[in-house]
């Protein structure tokens, strides 16, 4: 065993993976500009971003499948690439899932798993793979090939595998996308169950927000190429910097207005808008900062509107809302589901802390 | 037989990010090697080609003023009447064994694809004997009903119309499978919504199944008439003059390679209707399921009259294709077992068999290799012009043997002779020919005419790994060669097995590329079957024949099994044809 292989936590503080500044292009067009991420050991880090915004480059580059053309990627505290320089995949220290899960169809699943594990005779792997596949819950297939076994099966088959050269970082591809939502829970739970226990440095790719919200430590926001934004769920959801976070990472009502002496007045209310008077721009408010009230009650100054429509979400009801004088309908996210009907009269109370005002040049 | 994949084999969309990239000088190299192989392979194609813009010489403008509106007419006649054949027989046996369920119907089902075995030479030998003036058909007439010579009129077997229906009777099988997995594929649940908008059996095969399947029966037609275009042993037997006849007595008989090559220009041109004429049919017509759900079939049962019906029709072809030729042959091979004394004959026969099976074994080999080489190429470096060169490398499927040997003897001569008058006029001696009339220039015409054959297996068994699974591994600490040790080889070498005898069995049957290119007094089974044809020695000619049929059936074995795993609600059959 090389010095590297010891796999427990806590003997550096160096990050279990850092790419810093990576460029990267496919021909002409730029995939990745200046991308800056770090992630510790035992952390998990969600990439997120819309499909083609570079995200899958990113894990290629990181597991060293594509070279690096600017910027570097340390691994374990160790530089693993740089331009002209990088350390072949096998090297690395890094496991890779994906969401196809890429199983072997040749091999019989435990022969899958052992065939990551490294050192050791035949039946030391054998018995590695076994150990890895009983922690997971799947040692029961262990014969089998793996097109006999479900998507949630295959799923645990794959990070077996994924985890048995003992990575220091584990790269996901949007591994849970093939199952179905129930089993999706459970299986990301255990996932990460796993990866924490073992201290790897997880980077996961994902164009599903709420997935993002329910795995990870941190937020990796992404477009273009770059991260635009990085930091916990709460943080993304109360305080995006910007009306592409605020809109990819929820639902948002839309208004749109002109900054005036530091505000925006919109039919909801007046914003604070920290902009050159005369600019445009957009208001974006989440479902939730709609307070209703169902008149004749609440504050006679606030916006009253027509309901259309209300769907009971089980502890939540979404409501349609027609507002008076307003064209575009605008939905609320109000508690007490079941209590709304269409056709009511209701007060609309505007929370400023769940709306965010961007100027209207901004790209969604 | 295999060249069914080529329209069907397509390698699946790998459409995902992981797409490997090019990187690296020695990948490139390997394209650019891949492009170089392409090319070669694309040679007699291209040269063919381009000898329609060659003057015209003396031999052509004979050929023109006496021949050749018969060679158009009876190309048509034949692709008429082996077009109107195959549809019916493939279409309808394969509607029954997929539809209905009577007795015999699973022995039927891989039954109706034994004459594939049959080469269309093998069939025309054994017909001719069977019914001609002296042959037991007509003889047994005049026993029974004391006929005599003019009493009586028999249809020329040695004709067009003879022809068209020796070459239906083998090659209805192309239709018969494609159909038949078109059939298979369709969910039961369109079928049954046809039912209930009011469609009774017969109007929803017409309406829904038929033109659901219309895209595969025209593939399965398309192929089997590539096949008529390019048959010559069966035409030269029974005297038909087409452009595959024309292009040997051409090459041999009046000696102008410019002129044969322009004869298989125009043949060329014949396929190239064909290619075009089965792409437009197909046209956009890629009817994807639109219902997932899958279903058994729920078949008609039938019952009494109609099932011996149905065993009927389906045995019908097998009989004709396949157990009456088959029969007679081994009937004239028993029969000159007891006649000949001495073991010369046999002795030969044994000699031409190792020549058979080395020529095979050899193509086999190389073109699988050639396959890998191309189909690596493009995987590590998915370049337009790589993917183009590998097509066209995949061409010469549709090319008819005869047309690739000319193709391949003019630029081989040319080369010889500028090498041979250089070395003259340079050193003062001669190197002779040193490629045309060569092994080397026989396997060159198998590769160039097979490789498209190794190419969808390998292809096909290629994208199985998919580059997520070379990722993968290269994370679990494989390099690059452990990769394809570990993962590729594995789970493609399977599909090069079969690639391999694919193509051996091919290159067994072939018979006009081999005739024109062989070295003199080489003889392979095909070559001194048809000589001992030619001489009208049809006992004689019928062992090496059947030895061809015997090799022929080994890849319908392999189809049959291969049909019968990979049908829609099963798991997916792991060997790819």
């Amino acid at each position: 065993m090389t010095e590297g292989d010891n796999v427990t936590a806590g003997d550096n503080k160096a990050p279990g993976l850092l790419m810093a500044g990576v460029g990267h292009r496919y021909g002409r067009d730029p995939v990745l500009r200046g991308l800056d991420l770090e992630i510790a050991r035992g952390e998990i880090v969600c990439l997120l971003g819309p499909s083609g915004c570079g995200k899958s480059t990113s894990l290629r580059v990181a597991a060293g499948l594509e070279p690096i053309q600017e910027g570097r990627v340390e691994i374990d505290g160790k530089e693993v690439a740089r331009p002209g320089f990088s350390v072949p995949p096998e090297h690395r220290r890094v496991g890779l899932m994906f969401q196809d899960y890429a199983l072997f169809p040749h091999l019989r699943v435990v022969d899958n798993v052992a065939f990551g594990v490294r050192g050791g005779d035949k039946a030391a792997k054998r018995r590695a793979a076994m150990d890895l596949l009983a922690r997971l819950g799947v040692d029961g297939y262990a014969q089998d090939f793996p097109h006999v076994l479900s998507g949630g099966e295959q799923q645990r088959v794959a990070l077996a595998r994924a985890l048995a050269p003992h990575p220091v970082v584990m790269l996901l591809d949007e591994p849970f996308s093939g199952l179905d939502r129930r089993l999706r829970n459970q299986v990301r739970n255990d996932t990460l169950d796993v990866l924490r226990e073992l201290s790897v440095a997880t980077l996961l790719v994902t164009h599903d927000a709420e997935e993002a919200m329910m795995m990870a430590d941190r937020i990796a926001l992404m477009r273009a190429g770059m991260i635009v934004q990085s930091g916990s769920a709460v943080e993304l959801y109360e305080r995006p910097e910007s009306a592409f976070a605020a809109s990819f990472f929820g639902d948002v009502n839309i208004i749109d207005g002109t900054a005036e002496g530091g505000g925006v007045i919109t039919p909801l209310g007046t914003l604070a808008a920290p902009f050159q008077d005369g600019c445009r721009v957009r208001v974006f408010v989440r479902p939730e900062g709609l307070g209703l009230t169902p008149e004749p009650n609440g504050d006679a100054a606030d916006a009253t509107a027509e309901i259309i429509a209300s769907h009971m979400l089980g502890p939540v009801s979404l409501v349609r809302l027609k507002m008076d004088g307003v064209d575009v309908p605008v939905t609320a996210r109000s508690e007490n589901g079941g209590r709304w009907k269409a056709g009511q009269r209701v007060r609309i109370r505007l929370d400023p802390a769940r709306s965010f005002v961007f100027p209207a040049s901004q790209e969604i | 037989m295999s060249e069914i994949d080529l329209s069907l084999g397509r390698s699946p969309s790998r459409g995902f990010p992981w797409l490997p990239r090019s990187r690296g000088q020695n990948m490139r190299g390997w394209s650019a090697l891949a492009i170089f192989v392409a090319l070669l392979v694309a040679v007699p194609i291209l040269v063919v080609c381009g000898h329609v813009f060659v003057p015209a010489g003396e031999v052509w403008r004979h050929l023109a003023s006496t021949v050749l509106a018969s060679y158009i007419v009876n190309t048509l006649w034949l692709v008429f009447g082996v077009g109107i054949g195959v549809f019916v027989f493939g279409v309808s046996t394969a509607w029954l064994v997929t539809m209905c369920r009577f007795p015999g119907r699973a022995v039927l089902e891989w039954g109706l694809l034994l004459p594939l075995a049959v080469p269309a030479y093998a069939i025309a030998y054994s017909y001719a004997g069977l019914f001609d003036y002296a042959g037991p058909v007509q003889t047994g007439l005049r026993d029974w009903f004391g006929w005599s010579r003019g009493d009586y009129w028999f249809p020329n077997i040695r004709s067009v119309g003879g022809a068209a229906v020796v070459l239906a009777f083998v090659l209805y099988p192309y239709v018969y499978m494609l159909a038949r997995a078109a059939f298979l594929e369709q969910s039961v649940c369109v079928i049954e919504i046809g039912r209930t908008l009011g469609r009774g059996p017969w109007r929803s095969f017409t309406s829904i199944a038929l033109p659901l399947a219309r895209p595969a029966i025209a593939t399965g037609v398309a192929l089997a008439l590539m096949e008529t275009l390019s048959d010559f042993g069966a035409v030269q037997h029974f005297g038909v003059a087409t452009f595959t006849t024309g292009i040997y007595r051409t090459w041999f008989g009046l000696g102008d390679p410019a002129a044969a090559s322009q004869l298989a220009a125009i043949l060329l041109a014949f396929v190239f209707v064909l290619l075009v004429g089965e792409r437009l049919s197909r046209g956009r017509a890629q009817f994807h399921h639109t219902s997932r759900r899958y279903r058994e079939l729920p078949r008609y049962k039938l019952r009494g009259g109609w099932a011996a019906l149905a065993i009927a029709a389906c045995a019908l072809p097998i009989l004709l294709g396949f157990l009456l030729p088959g029969g007679q042959l081994l009937v004239w091979v028993g029969e000159t077992m007891s006649e000949s004394s001495g073991d010369s004959l046999g002795g030969r026969l044994w000699w031409h068999t190792a020549n058979s099976l080395m020529l095979a074994a050899g193509a086999a080999a190389i073109a699988v290799v050639v396959a890998l080489l191309l189909a690596y190429g493009v995987r590590l470096n998915p370049h337009p012009v790589a993917k183009g060169a590998t097509r066209i490398a995949g061409l010469g499927y549709a090319v008819p043997g005869s047309v690739i040997a000319v193709g391949v003897l003019v630029p081989l001569a040319w080369l010889d002779n500028t090498l041979d008058s250089w070395l003259r006029a340079s050193f003062g001696v001669s190197s002779g020919l040193l490629l045309s009339g060569t092994i080397t220039a026989l396997m060159f015409a198998y590769v160039v005419r097979f490789l498209a054959v190794s190419l969808n297996t390998v292809d096909a068994s290629l994208a199985k790994v998919t580059p997520a699974m070379d990722g993968v591994a290269r994370t679990l600490g494989m390099g690059p060669v452990a990769t394809v040790a570990r993962v590729h080889v594995p789970i493609i070498s399977p599909s090069l097995l079969t690639a391999a005898l694919l193509v051996f069995v091919d290159v067994m049957k072939e018979l006009p590329a081999t005739l024109i290119l062989r070295p003199f007094d080489f003889n392979t089974l095909a070559v001194r079957a048809f000589e001992l044809a030619s001489d009208e020695q049809l006992r004689a000619a019928a062992a090496p024949a059947l030895a061809i049929v015997a090799a022929g059936l080994v890849p319908v074995a392999l189809l049959s099994v291969a049909i019968s795993r990979a049908r829609p609600g099963r798991a997916q059959g792991k060997v790819s044809l």
